[in-house]
Parts: structure tokens; sequence; C-alpha cells
């Protein structure tokens, strides 16, 4: 109910709201809490169904689509099963551990849209340092994965953890360095002034940043095609092999509430967040969130797996270079036009994005070229 | 009254994982109690308006050390027993007493020095300006990253096999 008491109120698009609302700090609180508790779940089935029905129609096969009209309950369904099963833990585990690690991978899932706004002012906390935040909690998360992999007492659960921290360790300097970008344009870390400055989307003044970020994120959260975290063909499910019952749920939910995130995170740093014409901001909001996702779902099923090496080269020979000369371009735009980044930046930015990743996929081949280790 | 509430419950989750860090014979908990020791200090920082300072003890000492600690523990064998024993339990004794005794000390002689002034909001561009403004520290900073950067060359070139 609170979603839709949110949508009413935000019927007026681009109207302000008063600082405090609705009503004192508390509610505050306690309002935007319930309402990021039921965002992320209803969104996270959502997902799930655009998932599971997206991808079967692009490889040809329908999906599940017996549960109620189109499938449409079927992440129901699931959600039951899974909460039914025996929750089973391994005799030699680390019981405290292995109990923890869903809760310690699921809270910073959550506490990343304490910052997001989805709509003016209407946040859980402004905080001025906002994206600083999400990268400094999202990067707690690993801790939970490692606890999983190290507290189930399980080859393949470490296994899945020890390459997961060697992708999220990599993979999280060309995501700052793509991120700052953002911060140098705006002027601000406070996703609602972002949002507020975005007067043309920042995909257009940040298309390398834009496609950097979403690469570097995709392999921060292990989608495919950089899952080999939990590749099954190697090592049965990556770290949470020994998690069954709810607690493989958490993890479930985990796994699709930081691609919730990272598409929350794009649509507010690059898409321009909640604004747009006509519709309420809050609708845009997660139309846009919605398109992201889709887009994922595009790459895990049209991108093979990648392999170790493949993973790495890519994010120290590809990402990272290219993002430093990202950085370089944008703070000599930022230099010249302190105040406001004029149109005529979209195409030349688009250019040399294009002539960029044209040079560097000269420089060093994946999978064709020699294997880099 | 809030925020002494939120200090004092700080700093005991603090003080008493700290001593997990110390006192628990399986290295990967003590290792994760470093990491909740490490999260109450951000809490704290946040209670004294440095909100980017804890944003950083988080993504530095969270994001990076201690999951490179706890990479080097799962690299290591044979630490489900604990720490291995060794005959170095005396010295090891009586240096940390030693350095008990200066951090003590140091702490009960240093005049601190309360601000009057109120916190400023946001921090973030007065630490730029003491960063890259005039007379910043933007030198010894780097001299810092090279030194730490020519460490890991070293490390590695001590580790490589011939």
């Amino acid at each position: 109910m609170a979603i839709i008491d949110f949508v009413i109120n935000s019927r007026v698009p681009m109207q302000a709201l008063p600082p405090d609302w609705p009503g004192g700090f508390w509610w505050h609180w306690l309002f935007f809490t319930v309402v990021i508790i039921g965002f992320v779940l209803t969104m996270v089935m959502g997902f799930i169904y655009i998932e599971r029905r997206g991808m079967g129609y692009m490889q040809s096969r329908l999906g599940p689509n017996r549960t109620g009209p189109f499938g449409l309950l079927q992440p129901v369904a699931d959600a039951l099963k899974v909460l039914l099963k025996e929750n089973i833990v391994p005799t030699t585990a680390d019981k405290l551990v292995h109990w923890l690690a869903p809760i310690v991978a699921f809270a910073p899932a959550l506490m990343i849209f304490a910052v997001i706004p989805f709509q003016d002012k209407a946040l859980l906390a402004d905080l001025n340092i906002g994206i600083l935040y999400i990268v400094a909690i999202s990067s707690v998360s690993t801790v939970g994965v490692f606890m999983a992999g190290w507290g189930s007492s399980s080859k393949y659960s470490l296994l899945g953890a020890m390459r997961n921290v060697a992708a999220v360790v990599s993979y999280e300097i060309p995501l700052v360095l793509a991120v700052v970008g953002v911060v140098m344009i705006a002027g601000s870390m406070s996703l609602n002034q972002i949002v507020l400055a975005q007067n043309i989307p920042f995909i257009l003044l940040q298309p390398l940043g834009c496609l950097l970020f979403f690469v570097a994120g995709c392999a921060e959260i292990n989608r495919s095609p950089f899952d080999l975290m939990e590749a099954d063909s190697e090592i049965v499910a990556g770290f949470h092999t020994e998690y069954s019952g709810m607690k493989f749920a958490m993890f479930y939910l985990v796994e699709y509430a930081e691609a919730l995130a990272i598409s929350a995170i794009i649509t507010t740093l690059f898409l321009g967040g909640w604004r747009g014409p006509l519709l309420p901001p809050i609708l845009w909001f997660v139309l846009k969130v919605v398109i992201v996702f889709f887009v994922m779902v595009w790459t895990r099923t049209t991108l093979p797996r990648v392999r170790i090496d493949q993973l790495m080269a890519l994010a120290w020979k590809f990402l990272l270079p290219l993002a430093l000369i990202n950085l370089v371009i944008t703070a000599i735009q930022v230099l010249i036009w302190p105040t406001a980044l004029p149109w005529i930046l979209v195409p030349v930015n688009f250019a040399i994005m294009v002539v960029l990743i044209l040079i560097w996929s000269k420089f060093f081949k994946l999978g064709l070229g020699r294997i880099e280790v | 009254m809030g925020l002494t509430v939120a200090f004092w419950a700080l700093a005991v989750v603090a003080v008493l994982s700290a001593l997990g860090v110390v006192l628990l014979r399986n290295v990967f908990r003590a290792a994760l109690s470093l990491i909740l020791c490490f999260l109450t200090v951000a809490g704290i920082y946040v209670t004294l308006s440095a909100d980017f300072l804890a944003a950083i003890q988080i993504l530095v000492y969270v994001g990076a050390i201690s999951v490179l600690i706890i990479l080097a523990i799962m690299m290591t064998r044979d630490v489900h027993r604990g720490s291995p024993a060794n005959r170095l339990q005396i010295p090891a004794l009586v240096v940390a007493v030693l350095f008990l005794e200066v951090l003590v000390l140091a702490v009960i002689n240093t005049p601190w020095q309360i601000s009057n002034t109120p916190a400023l909001t946001p921090t973030t561009a007065p630490l730029a300006i003491k960063l890259f403004g005039e007379g910043g520290f933007i030198l010894p900073v780097e001299i810092a990253a090279v030194l730490l950067l020519s460490a890991i060359v070293g490390a590695i070139v001590l580790a490589r096999e011939k």
C-alpha cells in the first residue's frame, strides 16, 4: 500500500517535496524503510519473471508459463518452494559463520537504496557523500560471500569465493573511476544533486563512462558473462553450493537485489533518474531501471562465459586504461566549461568512445589470441 | 542524547570485537571480528560528523584490507586449528606491554583540544582544498603512495620463483 500512496503523492511531476516529508524524522525513516523493502522485494520478483521469460524468448523457448496468467506467479511459487525446503548445514561447517553469511551479504544490498532518490528529495537519507557511501557499502557484501565460502568448508565454495574476490577487487577500480567522471560534471556526490544536474542525461555526456560502469557493474555482481564464480560446469554453484532452503533464498535474493541496485545506480547516475516528461517520476524511475535490467538480460543471453584470465585481462588491460583516459578527458571538458557542458560535446564524446574502443580492441585479443596469464 | 547512546553502543562493540581479534583461536573468526571493529570505528566517525572519513574507512579497511587479510588466510593451510604454537609468546607479550604503555602514556599526556566551531558540512570540499589547494598535502600523500607501490613491487620480486 505504501507504494500506491507514494505514486498518488507524486502525481505532479518534478514537484519538490518539503525537506522533512512525510512528517518527522522517525516517520520519514519508517516510511522509507518500508518503501525500500517493498520496492526491492517487488522489483526482484519482477526481475526474476523478466529474466526467465526474456531469456526464454531470446533462446527460442517459452520459459515458465504455467503458474498464473503468462506465468506471472512463477516467482511466488519459486519463493514458496524454496521457503519450504529443508535447511541443510554441512557437519564440518563453521556453523555461526555459515548462518551469518546470507545476512552479511543481504544487508549492504538493501542499504544501497537508502541514498537512491525515487523522486526529488524522496529518499531515505540525502547524504552529501551519496555515491561514495554506495561504493563503500557495496564492498561489504564481499565479506558475506567470503563467509559463505569459508563457513561451508567445501572446496567448491572456497574456490567460488576466491574467484569472486579476484573479480570484485579488479573491477572495483574501473567502476569507481567511471563514477568520478559523473561526480566531476555534476559537482556533487549526493545522488539527488546528481539527478538535478542532469539537464542532459549523463549517458550522452559520458557514454564511455556509462559503458565502463555497466561492464564493471555486471562483473561486480557476478552476472553472466562474468559468472564464472558460480560456473555450474566447473564449481557446482560457487560460494552458495552448500546452502539450501531459506538461506539459499537469501543469496538468490541478494543476486537480484544487487542487479536491481546496479540498474538503479546506472539509472540515477547516467539516465537522469526520476526525471522525464508526462509520467510521474516514480514511474520514470522504475521504467528506466527495468530497461537497464533488460540490457543485462540481453548481454547474459548473448555472450558466452569468459575464462578467468580473460576476466582479469579485461579489467586491467581494457577497462582500467579506458577509465583513466575517460577521467582525463572529462576533467579537461569540465575545466573548459565549468558551469554546464554544451550539447556539442555529445557527438564529440560518442566519437571519442568509438575511437578508443576500436584502438584498444586492436591492442589485445580475448580468446583468439595468445592466452595472457 | 541520541549521539551519546550511539557512541556508547559503538564503543562497546568496537572494544569487544577488538578483544575478539586477539582472543579468538579461529583465525578466520578473528578476521571477521576485525571487520566488525573497523565498521564500528566508521560508525564513531559518523557520530563525529566526519562522513567522508567514515565512508573511506569502510571502503579501505573493510573493502580492501580485510579482504586481503581473509584472502591470505584462505591461501594458508591448517588454519582450522588456530594459530600454530611457537616459542615467541613471551617476547610478544613484552613487546605488546611496552607498546600498550607507550600508547597509554601518549593518550594521557596529550592535551586534547576540543574545537568549538560547528562541524563542516559537506566535508568533501574542505578535504579537497586541504589536499589540492595552496600549501596542500598532495606531495606527502603521493610520496606515501609511491612508497607503498615500491613495497608491493619489492614483495613480488622477493616472492617470485626463479
